[in-house]
């Protein structure tokens, strides 16, 4: 595209396996397009360490369009680098500048253990939507549209909840390590509608107390989730999900 | 009571005891200041003395002090909690680099380390203006105003023997008010610059965990909307920087003209 090559140093975890200690190592690229995407960086330093009869880095990805959540990287000490609502295989490297050093690393939490370099283990999220993240009726045939009315304003609402691609930025940004900005974009999506509400205080109780579980941290309000979050999801859902939580809690059987 | 363990044993139940007791001490924090503000009062501390006679001795008020020292260490030690537990969840390794300051508020980082400033604070003054006025050595002041026309005669009756008791009553044409003096107590206290210092240090750190703390606490309770957002947030700057500054000003007052 005409514009000029960058000289990047990288500076990126290393982690053989989930036992091991792990370091940072540093690498040099000489030969870096403004236009790649960042995930297209790691396959040329990939392809170098490959000639070079290293180990490749390991990463998750997979659509590279910003829909699988997959490609959890923490970049100059924020998930997903330096760009807002974006994903990692969405970021340039025209957001940098020739000769940056940039350093790279996996999401931190205790409950997201690293599996290898940059890969971690996000099964702790599916077992908080397994506890109850879904709507148990069968629901048969699909209805006529209107059959059952939802206000626009309630169901842009939880479709906005339901753009969350659980990537664990919040998670990775939060100082806490809390979940609390995912599971509440799945508690409001479902206990918005009406086919969700009938088990709206079941699966509040449940997701939370799987969350508990899993060892994430609790919310102090920071805002740090929704800043970073590649689909921004609004901080108004933990509010929502601890109403529902509290309302629960006070008035199931 | 088995529908209110949550507040003690889920994430959400925690949080939601740390909004509520947040809420309670900043409820105190506007009666304490009014208290306070009567320091001000060019009366040798006629009023102030009042208050706190009545502040002590009050049934019901009493009743409430007691809820609200539980309140403090309720929330404080809570509070703690929740401080080293959040650090637990990030695992063995945290980050190399972390830029919080592009996502968050520092204040809402370090409630912690300000919640620790303001509790060292709190025992600290304590054991200052309380434990003195309880059962320590504070000077003793006598305050005969006249009914007919309000003018009122101040005697230092330390060295003279006073009885144990707060007291008022009338003789003749006179109301007369024996008490400790709290007033000279806390106005000499502030003669000291490194106490002033102090406690100004500990005003900012209210403010700073305000300037988070006061909005955060409506977002626990699940206030979140669109129409009172700017209200609550609003408010709750005001309130962070204006009422720690209200207590700011008596000990400046004090020190500075007095
Ligand atoms: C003047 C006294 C105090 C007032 C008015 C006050 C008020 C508040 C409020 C309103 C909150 C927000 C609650 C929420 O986010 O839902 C809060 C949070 C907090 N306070 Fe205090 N507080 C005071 C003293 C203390 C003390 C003495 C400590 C103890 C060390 C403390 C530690 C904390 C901590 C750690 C949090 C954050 C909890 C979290 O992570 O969610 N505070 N405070
Ligand atoms: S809430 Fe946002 S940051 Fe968290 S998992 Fe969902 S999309 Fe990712
Ligand atoms: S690889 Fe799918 S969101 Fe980035």
């Amino acid at each position: 595209m005409g514009s000029e090559a960058m000289k990047i140093n990288l500076k990126v975890w290393r982690q053989p396996n989930s036992k091991a200690e792990g370091k940072f190592e540093t690498y040099q690229l000489n030969e870096v397009s403004p236009d790649m995407s960042f995930l297209e960086m790691f396959d040329v330093l990939n392809e170098q360490l490959i000639t070079d009869g290293g180990e490749p880095v390991a990463f998750d990805h997979d659509c590279r369009e910003g829909i699988c959540g997959m490609c959890s990287m923490f970049i100059n000490g924020r998930p997903h680098g330096p760009k807002q609502g974006i994903t990692t295989c969405q970021l340039h490297m025209r957001s940098f500048k020739d000769g940056d050093t940039i350093v790279v690393e996996p999401w931190r939490a205790q409950s997201f253990p690293v599996i290898k370099d940059l890969s971690v283990d996000r099964s702790a999220f599916d077992r908080i939507i397994a506890s109850g993240g879904f709507v148990s009726v069968n629901t048969g045939n699909a209805v006529d549209a209107n059959s059952i009315l939802i206000p626009k304003d309630t169901a842009d609402e939880a479709f906005a909840a339901a753009t969350c691609i659980g990537c664990g930025a919040c998670v990775a940004a939060c100082k806490n390590s809390s979940a609390m900005l995912f599971v509440s974009a799945k508690v409001s999506q479902l206990s918005l509608l009406p086919q969700g509400k009938a088990e709206r205080e079941n699966r509040v109780i449940a997701m939370v107390d799987q969350m508990d579980k899993e060892g994430f941290g609790s919310c102090t309000n920071t805002g740090a989730c929704s800043a970073e979050c590649p689909k921004e999801i609004d901080l108004s859902n933990i509010a929502r999900m601890n109403r529902e939580y509290v309302r629960a809690k006070l008035v199931s059987k | 009571m088995k529908v209110l363990q949550f507040l003690f044993t889920s994430s959400i139940g925690r949080k939601v005891l740390m909004a509520l007791t947040g809420l309670f001490l900043i409820l105190f924090l506007v009666i304490h200041l009014m208290g306070n503000l009567q320091l001000l009062k060019h009366d040798e501390g006629y009023a102030f003395n009042k208050y706190a006679w009545f502040m002590t001795s009050n049934p019901l008020i009493k009743t409430v002090s007691y809820l609200l020292y539980a309140t403090i260490l309720l929330h404080a030690f809570k509070g703690l909690y929740l401080v080293f537990a959040n650090r637990k969840a990030r695992g063995a390794k945290s980050y190399g680099s972390y830029n919080g300051n592009a996502n968050s508020h520092w204040t809402s980082r370090n409630m912690g380390i300000l919640g620790t400033l303001i509790l060292a604070f709190i025992i600290g003054h304590m054991s200052d203006f309380w434990w003195e006025y309880k059962f320590g050595d504070i000077p003793w002041t006598k305050y005969e105003t006249s009914i007919t026309d309000e003018s009122t005669m101040v005697t230092d009756i330390t060295s003279e023997n006073h009885g144990v008791h707060i007291r008022m009553g009338v003789a003749g044409d006179k109301e007369v008010f024996i008490t400790k003096d709290l007033y000279k107590e806390t106005v000499e206290a502030f003669e000291e610059g490194w106490l002033v210092a102090l406690y100004l240090l500990a005003m900012a750190a209210i403010a700073f965990h305000l300037w988070h703390g006061f909005s955060s606490a409506f977002q626990t309770l699940g206030m979140n909307h669109p129409r009172w957002n700017p209200l609550i947030n609003g408010l709750g700057k005001a309130f962070s920087i204006l009422v720690p500054l209200g207590f700011a000003i008596i000990p400046l007052y004090v020190y500075l003209l007095k």
